[in-house]
């Protein structure tokens, strides 16, 4: 009989369900199909006219009923598919999921189109003082809820049943990754057997486009979108802005035997370690996201020398490809330039607040699989990062233990420890 | 009986239109028949209450941070100062880098001159989506972004005052800050933490908060009044007030250790998410108070009620059902804090038993006197749309 508990005494937290959405299809078998065989999913930007902008391609979602209606009704339909195809393949009931609910998604405002239709329905006063005289006049809820954080979870608990208050998170770019740990920490707290964590990020406005490349985060490479990708290259310019959503039914591992699911994998460890250094760059020796690494292998009880493969952040900007190499070289010595690190960022760009979740997904079915996704593009090594990176080909392998890392504006860093099978 | 991993409070840190500080807020508080601080006519027919003078400096040391940060990311950083301050942990090193963070956060103030001049065009242009890219490329400040994300509130506080153990934000107005109490709480009580930084803060002094709750029409116009007498007055029932709440929470054995006074221990902590469109809310609350599972005897109840009609007179009736219950909705003297109200409340209950004594009425009317001495005060948040909280907060002794 499997070991129930770890190593700390606390309730073995398995994966029995997974979903997921990028711009390289919907659910496991399209994007698994597409990853595998190092198909990009990055092409030029049709959701919005790109005059006067630099970046002009992303790895928006375009192929779903609510592509076009904006960031709160898009995050909320990527959520809810990835999160159908997570609880429906655990088997659990999809209308009465009675566990809680953690929710990675961007932060919402009013969208423009529905600032400019509401400006536009009047023509008295100006600038705010018209929005809120139109804003008060509306008789139904519909835009009001686009601009409530707790929203999209809201509907989400009504749609699956979820219990208790959901909780809506961010952590920047390691999003994802926090949703996860908090419902692993909560099975661990004894305080639920199950437990639903997405993330879902659908906010690849021109809005949002535009603050990123104010900032000089993106890729400007729009002549071959396919192309502009390259974590760890030595012409990586910038990271590609993407869309997606990633779901994982959490269960305690006794109670997933229990009622004889399919444990897919194991959520071994959670790590994190916040940086106080800059807004946007990280402490220059690495510290804290050596600290939040290590934190992740302590939490699961393992050695450096147990990790088999890494799911790198690998953002394919110049900063964070650097810190990355310096982080993972620092942990684990040597062994560094032997170990596969992968980046799925290099086909399906960054899907920010959904990243970690999307990555862990991509994690779980590494393993599973026993096949190891490329970094495409790597086309150009730069010299300064020696990492075996599964250059451009997937590669077979037998993969028991998987790191996933997730760094992010604000300072925020997250890695999780999955693994094949219960210890 | 106490625990070694009870939660205890051992830092407050606040922020009003009433002034900053829990020994500023405990003053005024409790002088019978204070007076709002009110400005109505800067965002009229909406009254809010503006946030005090405040000299950045005591708390936010660097210019060049201060100029990184608007005004609602700089408020709940001086916040987060003032209660790492109050529990002797600010500028130690050690306690700092090992402390986590749960921070309940909204977004962060647009650039009100640019939107208003793209809105300004749009009544002329057609081609809407060009316009917003020639007007958002030239006239955004590109660090704008950082001082608008939700998360970096809690990356201004790791930047500023060095808190690193870990950083997570919740979002989702109320809620967010039931959930970040409540999650604070239970990783200190299962051994996951020893220190927790856990709080929030509203800005409301920018049209885009006050749109956020008027797309549903939840803004009082006209007369001010207290919070449990805008039931039918023009407009939806909430005053809004800028402000910010920060609390340490900290295990039992690990404050005693290193000595500090306790202000009271917090706990229990629940929370919930009625169904409103199908009238589950008064369920709802009656539910959170059983569960809550309050003491015999007379009961100080610090209500974070918004106004909101609905959800206020769904709390007052479930309230007043209760003899024992005295209520003190302070929104009536601070305004609706948002993300911070739930903290705010449970700093407020936390004064009151660490001075053994209760608030006066904040509202006669409305409002009984409560003589005893409070040893549990009940905390609530009842959202003025969605998702509600509780927590009992008691003498530490």
């Amino acid at each position: 009989m499997a070991n129930l508990k770890d190593h700390m005494g606390r309730p073995i937290v398995a994966v029995t369900g997974i979903g997921v959405v990028t711009s390289l299809g919907v659910g496991k078998t399209d994007n698994w199909a597409a990853l595998t065989s190092g198909k990009s999913g990055i092409h030029p930007i049709t959701r919005f006219p790109v005059d006067l902008l630099n970046t002009r391609i992303s790895g928006m979602v375009d192929f779903l009923p609510s592509s076009s209606k904006g960031a709160s009704l898009l995050t909320y339909e990527l959520a809810e598919t990835a999160a159908q195809e997570a609880v429906a393949e655990s088997g659990l009931d999809s209308g009465d999921f009675a566990g809680p609910l953690f929710l990675a998604s961007p932060p919402v405002e009013l969208d423009w189109h529905e600032r400019f239709s509401l400006y536009n329905s009047d023509s008295e006063d100006a600038g705010a003082e018209r929005l809120l005289r139109v804003a008060r006049g509306l008789k139904e809820l519909d835009i009001f809820e686009t601009t409530q954080f707790g929203s999209i979870a809201d509907r989400l608990a009504d749609r699956f049943g979820t219990r208790g208050l959901p909780i809506t998170l961010s952590t920047a770019c390691a999003s994802g990754a926090t949703a996860i740990q908090l419902g692993v920490e909560a099975i661990r707290r004894g305080e639920c057997d199950r437990a639903l964590s997405i993330g879902a990020d659908g906010s690849a406005t021109a809005e949002a486009l535009i603050r990123f490349s104010l900032l000089s985060a993106l890729s400007t490479h729009n002549d071959l979108p396919e192309k502009a990708s390259k974590p760890f290259s030595k012409d990586r310019d910038g990271f590609v802005l993407a869309e997606g959503s990633g779901a994982l039914v959490l269960e305690s591992l006794e109670a997933a035997l229990a009622r004889g699911a399919t444990i897919l994998g194991i959520m071994r460890g959670c790590g994190e370690k916040a940086d106080d250094f800059h807004r946007t760059r990280s402490k220059p020796d690495g510290s804290p996201a050596i600290a939040a690494v290590r934190a992740a292998l302590a939490d699961a009880g393992l050695g450096e020398d147990e990790i088999d493969y890494v799911n790198a952040h690998g953002t394919s900007t110049p900063e964070n490809d650097k810190m990355e190499h310096l982080s993972l070289s620092t942990v684990f010595g040597e062994r560094i330039g032997s170990m596969p690190i992968s980046s799925n960022k290099s086909m399906i760009g960054h899907t920010l607040s959904a990243a970690g979740a999307v990555e862990a997904a991509f994690s779980l079915m590494t393993m599973r699989e026993s096949v190891i996704p490329p970094t495409i593009n790597y086309d150009n090594p730069d010299p300064a990062i020696v990492l075996d990176v599964v250059p451009n080909q997937k590669r077979n392998a037998e993969v028991g233990t998987v790191l996933s890392n997730s760094f992010g504006f604000g300072g925020q860093n997250t890695c999780l420890v999955m693994a094949r099978e219960p210890v | 009986m106490s625990s070694p991993h009870d939660v205890v409070i051992t830092g407050i840190g606040l922020v009003s239109s009433q002034g900053e500080g829990p020994d500023a807020h405990w003053q005024k508080l409790t002088q019978p028949g204070l007076e709002p601080v009110l400005d109505a006519s800067r965002f009229a027919p909406y009254t809010v209450h503006p946030l005090p003078a405040i000299d950045w400096n005591l708390q936010i040391a660097k210019r060049g941070d201060q100029r990184q940060m608007e005004t609602w990311q700089r408020l709940g950083t001086y916040a987060a100062g003032l209660a790492l301050d109050d529990a002797g942990i600010k500028g130690n090193d050690e306690l700092c880098t090992t402390m986590d963070m749960v921070v309940a956060a909204g977004g962060g103030e647009r650039d009100e001159a640019v939107d208003a001049a793209i809105l300004a065009a749009s009544e002329s242009r057609n081609d809407r989506d060009v316009l917003l890219n020639e007007k958002l490329t030239t006239e955004l400040r590109p660090t704008l972004f950082l001082a608008q994300l939700s998360n970096l509130l809690a990356g201004n506080i790791s930047i500023v005052h060095k808190v690193t153990g870990s950083s997570r934000t919740f979002m989702g107005e109320e809620g967010a800050g039931v959930a970040a109490v409540e999650t604070a709480a239970a990783r200190i009580r299962s051994g996951q933490s020893t220190h927790i930084l856990v709080g929030g803060a509203f800005q409301t002094e920018h049209s885009d908060m006050l749109l956020g709750y008027e797309l549903a029409g939840y803004l009082h116009r006209g007369a001010w009044k207290p919070v449990w007498q805008r039931q039918g007055g023009e407009g939806g029932g909430v005053v809004t007030g800028s402000g910010g709440a920060f609390l340490v929470l900290e295990q039992r054995e690990h404050a005693v250790k290193r000595g500090r006074k306790i202000y009271a221990e917090l706990g229990p902590i629940v929370s919930g998410r009625a169904r409103r469109r199908r009238g589950e809310l008064d369920a709802e609350i009656a539910s959170l108070l059983k569960q809550a599972a309050l003491p015999n005897g007379e009961l100080l109840a610090i209500s974070g009620a918004s106004g909101a009609h609905a959800a206020t007179a769904a709390e007052k009736s479930a309230l007043d059902a209760n003899p024992a219950i005295a209520a003190r909705a302070f929104s009536t003297l601070t305004g609706h804090m948002k993300e911070a109200q739930f903290p705010f409340a449970v700093a407020l209950a936390a004064l009151a038993v660490e001075r053994k004594a209760a608030y006066p009425v904040f509202d006669a009317a409305n409002e009984k006197p409560f003589s005893g001495i409070p040893r549990t005060v009940l905390a609530t948040a009842i959202g003025y749309h969605q998702f509600e909280g509780m927590a009992l907060v008691s003498a530490a002794d």
